[in-house]
C-alpha cells in the first residue's frame, strides 16, 4: 500500500492529519489551565492581529505593484457603434459597468457560472454543463458569510437588530431545538462536494496541494466543533457571550464554565485566520484587484498610463529609409530625404 | 502531416506534476531562435542549440537572472503578483485549454502550466517557501527548486500556450494564463532561450518593416500586383498609394494580407472597398506590418515594434488610422499601443469620411479596425451589395482569440457577414464569441515543426467547425486574423476537409458591387461564380438599368 501513495493523496493525509493534530491539542489544551488561559486569551488575540496585519499588509504589496497595461478580459461585445449594442456589465466600458460586473462576480461568481465540462465521445468533443462547481462554492460562501454575521450575536450587547433577523431566517424551518440553522447545513455540504470533488477529479486530484486539502479540512472542522457545541453538547451559550465580550473589550477572562470543545473551536478558528493572510484564501481580497476583470473595455478611448513606461530602442523612419533609398528611389516610393547623399545610404 | 493519425483521448493526469522532467520530440515543439535574429534584436545569450540538446548553453548565471527578473517582474506588474497569490486550484479552467484538450497532457491545464511558474515563486519569493520550502524538500509549501530542468519546462510549456485567455473568461478570479505565459517567455528570453518562429519575423519587422522581411520594392511589387488582379476581375482602375503624405487615413495590415493565401484575397476585398468609397488613404513600406510578434517575446519588444505605426502616421501626417485583420495585432492596438507609444496628440478622432461616423471609442487611440469601419458604412447603406454572388458558400464565423476577448468586437464582423453572403450559420454557443476556441497556433507557434501539437490544439475549434458543416453543409470557416487564415487551413485539411477559410473582407469584395464595374464572372479566388448566382447577378444589374 505504502508503494501506491501517491505524492497528491499524500497531501491530503498530511493535512487532515494537521487539522487533527489542532484538534487534539485544542482538547488537551482544555485539560489544564494555564493552557485553557493561553488558549482563550493570547492566542486569539495574536491569530487575530496576525490576520489583520497580515492581510492589510498582502492587499497593500498587490496595491504598490502597478498596473502597467490595461488588459481586461472581455466576455461580451464591446461598445462600439451606436446601433450595436453592447455587454455593459460582462464588456463594459464605463466605471458603473466595471461596478456592476464586479459586484456580479464577487456577489453571484460570474465567471464560475460560465462554467462547463469537456468530455470526449466517439472522437467528438461535448461541452455540457456543469453547474455543480458555482453553486457549491457560491452557497459555501454566502452560509459562511451568514454564520459568520450570526456570531456577532455574541460579540455584541445588545444584539442589534439585523443579526436577530437573520438568525431568524437561518432557523427559518423551526427543525429541532435549538433550531437546526438552514447555513450549518449548507456550509457542510458544499464544503463537502467541494472536497469530494479534489478526490473524485482525476486532474484536480494531480494538482491539489497539501494548502487545498488544509483549507477544506479545517473549515469542516471548524464546523464540526460548532455545530456539536450547538446542537449536541449544548454548549452554555451565556459563558461563550461573557468570554466573547470580554474579549472584544479587550479584558479577556478566561471562560471557567466552557469545555474543551469549546476551546477546540476557537483553537481552530485562530488556526485559520493565522494561516488566512499566508494563503491562497487571500483570494478573498485579491478578487477585487484583478486587472483582467476591475478595468473598463476603454483602452481605445481614455489612455491608460503606464508608471514606468520606458524609453526602448526602436527603428527610426530616418535609419530605415537610408538603408531602403535606393531600392524607393527605383520603386519610385517618396522619399523623406531626396536630397541625401545615395552613397551614403548603401549599407547592405 | 504527422505520420501517424493525431489520437485525441482525455486520459487521468498519472506521475507528480512537480517533477520538471519533459520529453522533447519533434511535432510538438518550435526550434530555437537563430543567433542572427537575437544579435539583430540585441538580445542576450546568442548561440547555437535546439531544445532536443541535453545542453541547452545557458549562461553561467542563469539562475540568478531569472530570479532577479522574476523578482523585478513582480514589482512592475501587479497582475503577476497577484495570479501567483490568489489561484485556489478550483479547476474550472483545466479542461477550457484547447491544449489540454487536444494532448491530455496535464501541464496543459492552465492552473498547472501556472503553477509551473507559481512553484518557484512560492519557493523563493514568499515567507511559507523561504521558511518551509526545504522541508518535506518543499512538498507541503508546494515549492520546487529551480533547476536547468524546470527552465526547459518552461520552454516547452510557455511555448505550448497560445495566450488565447481563454480560460481567463471562466476563472473566478480572473487570472489569465497569458499573462503568466507572457512573464515565463520574458524570463526565457533573459537567458536566450526563445524560438525562431517569434524571433525571427520579430528581427525582420524591426529592421525591414514586416514578418518576412519584405523590402520596400517587393513590398510595392506585391500591392500592384493585388491592384492588377482586382482590375482584372472588375475592369477598373486600382492604385495603391505608398508613404504618401497628407493622406486622411493610414491604413496598417497584417503583412500576410500582401503575403499569403487566402489572406491575399482579403486584400483584394480592402482594396475594392477603399476604391468604391473613394477613401484618401496611405499604406506605408515603413509601418508595413501591423502584427507584432514583440508581444510573443517581451513587453518591450511589443513596444519596439509597435513604435512604428504613430511615427509613420505622424511623418505622413493623416488624420487618423485604419487597421485590418489580424488578431493579435488588435490585441496590441486596443490595450497596449497607446499605453506604450501614445498620446497620439498629433492625430485627429476618427471620424468616417463617407458616414460622418464619430469613432468615439477609439477618441484617443485613433485606430479604428476596419470591421468597424465597414459595418459603419453597410448600415448608412453606403455600400451595394449583391449577397447572391456569395451564394457558393456557406459560411460560419471564427471569433479570434483576440478581438473576442480583449476587444469584444463580436457583432461588427458578424453584421458584414450577414448583409454580403445569405447562407451563414453559427458554431455552438460555448464554442464562439468570447468562449471562441484558439486556432491552436497563436502567439508565435504556427509553425511547421510543431504541427503535432498544432492539430491538437486546433481539435476543438476543428470539431465544432465539423458539428456545423455536418448540420447546415457549411463550407467556408470566416475569421478576422492573419495567424487563423494562415494555419487553420491546414488544421480543417486535417480535420474537416472541405472546408476553406477566407477573411471577412473577401466576401464582401465578392458582394460588393462596384460603379462602373464589369460584369464579374470570377469571385476574389479567380473561381467562376456559380451558374445561377452568375445569372442572378446579371438579372439585378438589368433591374437597376
Amino acid at each position: 500500500m505504502r508503494g501506491e501513495m501517491k505524492g497528491p493523496t499524500m497531501n491530503a493525509l498530511y493535512s487532515l492529519l494537521a487539522v487533527l493534530a489542532m484538534v487534539l491539542a485544542g482538547i488537551a489544551g482544555g485539560q489544564s489551565e494555564p493552557a485553557r488561559v493561553a488558549l482563550a486569551t493570547f492566542i486569539p488575540y495574536a491569530a487575530f492581529a496576525t490576520l489583520l496585519v497580515g492581510f492589510c499588509w498582502r492587499v497593500v504589496r498587490w496595491a504598490l505593484a502597478p498596473v502597467p497595461f490595461h488588459i481586461p478580459v472581455t466576455c461580451g461585445q464591446q461598445q462600439s457603434l451606436p446601433w450595436i449594442r453592447s455587454a455593459k456589465i460582462d464588456n463594459p466600458s464605463t466605471r458603473w459597468g466595471v461596478v456592476s460586473r464586479m459586484a456580479a462576480e464577487i456577489l453571484l461568481f460570474r465567471s464560475l457560472f460560465r462554467n462547463s465540462r469537456a468530455r470526449l465521445s466517439g472522437g467528438r468533443l461535448i461541452l455540457g454543463d456543469s453547474a455543480g462547481l458555482w453553486l457549491c462554492s457560491l452557497a459555501f460562501h454566502w452560509a459562511l458569510l451568514l454564520i459568520l454575521l450570526r456570531h456577532l450575536r455574541l460579540f455584541l450587547e445588545p444584539v442589534p437588530a439585523f443579526v436577530n433577523a437573520l438568525d431568524r431566517l437561518d432557523g427559518y424551518f423551526q427543525i429541532g431545538v435549538p433550531p437546526l440553522y438552514l447555513s450549518d447545513v449548507i456550509l457542510v455540504g458544499a464544503l463537502a462536494y467541494l472536497l469530494f470533488r479534489r478526490f473524485r477529479d482525476p486532474a484536480l486530484r494531480y494538482l491539489s496541494l497539501f494548502s487545498d486539502y488544509f483549507a477544506l479540512f479545517l473549515l469542516l472542522a471548524i464546523a464540526a466543533t460548532g455545530i456539536l457545541m450547538r446542537y449536541f453538547t449544548r454548549v452554555d451559550i451565556l459563558s461563550v457571550k461573557q468570554f466573547a465580550l470580554s474579549m472584544a473589550a479587550f479584558q479577556p477572562r478566561a471562560p471557567q464554565a466552557l469545555g474543551s470543545l469549546f476551546l477546540c473551536h476557537l483553537l481552530l478558528v485562530c488556526a485559520l485566520a493565522t494561516y488566512f493572510p499566508f494563503s491562497k484564501l487571500m483570494h478573498m481580497g485579491g478578487v477585487f484587484l484583478s486587472p483582467t476583470r476591475n478595468l473598463a473595455n476603454n483602452s481605445r478611448s481614455r489612455r491608460h498610463i503606464n508608471p514606468w513606461n520606458a524609453p526602448v530602442k526602436t527603428h527610426t523612419y530616418a535609419e530605415w529609409e537610408k538603408e531602403f533609398r535606393d531600392r524607393m528611389q527605383t520603386a519610385g516610393i517618396p522619399l523623406e530625404n531626396e536630397t541625401e547623399d545615395a552613397g551614403h545610404a548603401r549599407t547592405n | 502531416m504527422p505520420d501517424t493519425l493525431v489520437q485525441i483521448e482525455l486520459k487521468p493526469p498519472q506521475g507528480d506534476w512537480r517533477d520538471p522532467h519533459v520529453e522533447f520530440r519533434k511535432g510538438s515543439i518550435c526550434y530555437s531562435a537563430a543567433p542572427k535574429n537575437l544579435t539583430a534584436l540585441g538580445l542576450p545569450n546568442p548561440r547555437a542549440w535546439q531544445p532536443l540538446d541535453s545542453d541547452w548553453k545557458l549562461p553561467p548565471d542563469w539562475k540568478r537572472i531569472i530570479l532577479d527578473g522574476m523578482k523585478e517582474r513582480l514589482q512592475k506588474y501587479r497582475s503577476f503578483r497577484l495570479f501567483m497569490d490568489i489561484c485556489v486550484r478550483c479547476g474550472a479552467c483545466a479542461d477550457k485549454c484547447h491544449f489540454y484538450l487536444g494532448s491530455s497532457d496535464p501541464k496543459n491545464m492552465p492552473l498547472a502550466r501556472a503553477e509551473l511558474m507559481r512553484s518557484i515563486y512560492r519557493r523563493y519569493f514568499t515567507l511559507t517557501g523561504r521558511v518551509f520550502g526545504s522541508l518535506f524538500g518543499g512538498k507541503l509549501a508546494g515549492g520546487r527548486e529551480l533547476t536547468e530542468d524546470v527552465i526547459k519546462e518552461w520552454f516547452y510549456y510557455f511555448y505550448q500556450c497560445t495566450e488565447c485567455r481563454r480560460c481567463s473568461v471562466f476563472c473566478p478570479y480572473g487570472i489569465d494564463t497569458a499573462e503568466i505565459t507572457m512573464m515565463g517567455r520574458e524570463l526565457l528570453n533573459l537567458i536566450g532561450c526563445n524560438t525562431n518562429w517569434v524571433l525571427e519575423p520579430a528581427a525582420n519587422c524591426f529592421r525591414v518593416g514586416n514578418h518576412l522581411g519584405i523590402q520596400p520594392h517587393g513590398f510595392k511589387d506585391s500591392l500592384d500586383f493585388a491592384a492588377d488582379e482586382a482590375a482584372e476581375i472588375t475592369g477598373l482602375n486600382f492604385e495603391v498609394p505608398i508613404n504618401r503624405k497628407g493622406a486622411e487615413v493610414l491604413f496598417v495590415m497584417p503583412s500576410a494580407d500582401y503575403f499569403g493565401t487566402p489572406h491575399y484575397y482579403t486584400l483584394l476585398g480592402y482594396l475594392m472597398l477603399f476604391r468604391e468609397i473613394g477613401l484618401d488613404y496611405t499604406v506605408s513600406a515603413y509601418a508595413s506590418e501591423g502584427g507584432n510578434f514583440g508581444l510573443f517575446s517581451s513587453h518591450e519588444m511589443t513596444k519596439r515594434l509597435n513604435a512604428k505605426i504613430y511615427e509613420e502616421a505622424k511623418r505622413l501626417g493623416v488624420k487618423w488610422i485604419l487597421g485590418g485583420e489580424c488578431g493579435h495585432m488588435w490585441r496590441v492596438l486596443h490595450q497596449y499601443m497607446d499605453t506604450m507609444n501614445g498620446p497620439a496628440d498629433f492625430l485627429d478622432v476618427p471620424v468616417s469620411p463617407i458616414t460622418g461616423t464619430v469613432f468615439a471609442n477609439a477618441r484617443s487611440t485613433k485606430m479604428v479596425h476596419i470591421c468597424e469601419f465597414t459595418a459603419d458604412l453597410i448600415h448608412h447603406g453606403k455600400l451595394k451589395l449583391d449577397p447572391r454572388r456569395n451564394d457558393h458558400w456557406i459560411a460560419t464565423y471564427h471569433d479570434s482569440c483576440n478581438p473576442a476577448r480583449a476587444m469584444g468586437l463580436l457583432e461588427e464582423p458578424r453584421s458584414i457577414l450577414r448583409a454580403v453572403c445569405r447562407n451563414f450559420h453559427e458554431m455552438p454557443e460555448n464554442t464562439i464569441r468570447e468562449q471562441t476556441f484558439c486556432c491552436g497556433s497563436g502567439a508565435g507557434l504556427g509553425t511547421d515543426e510543431n504541427l503535432e501539437m498544432r492539430l491538437r490544439g486546433g481539435f476543438p475549434r476543428a470539431n465544432a467547425v465539423k458539428y456545423v458543416k455536418q448540420k447546415h453543409g457549411v463550407n467556408l470557416l470566416t475569421c478576422i486574423c492573419a495567424i487563423d487564415k494562415a494555419t487553420l487551413p491546414t488544421l480543417l485539411e486535417y480535420w474537416v476537409p472541405g472546408v476553406e477559410v477566407a477573411g471577412v473582407h473577401e466576401l464582401l469584395g465578392n458582394a460588393l458591387v462596384m460603379t462602373g464595374e464589369k460584369e464579374r464572372v470570377v469571385d476574389l479566388r479567380g473561381e467562376p461564380f456559380p451558374a445561377e448566382a452568375y445569372a442572378a447577378t446579371t438579372a439585378s444589374e438589368a433591374d437597376h438599368a
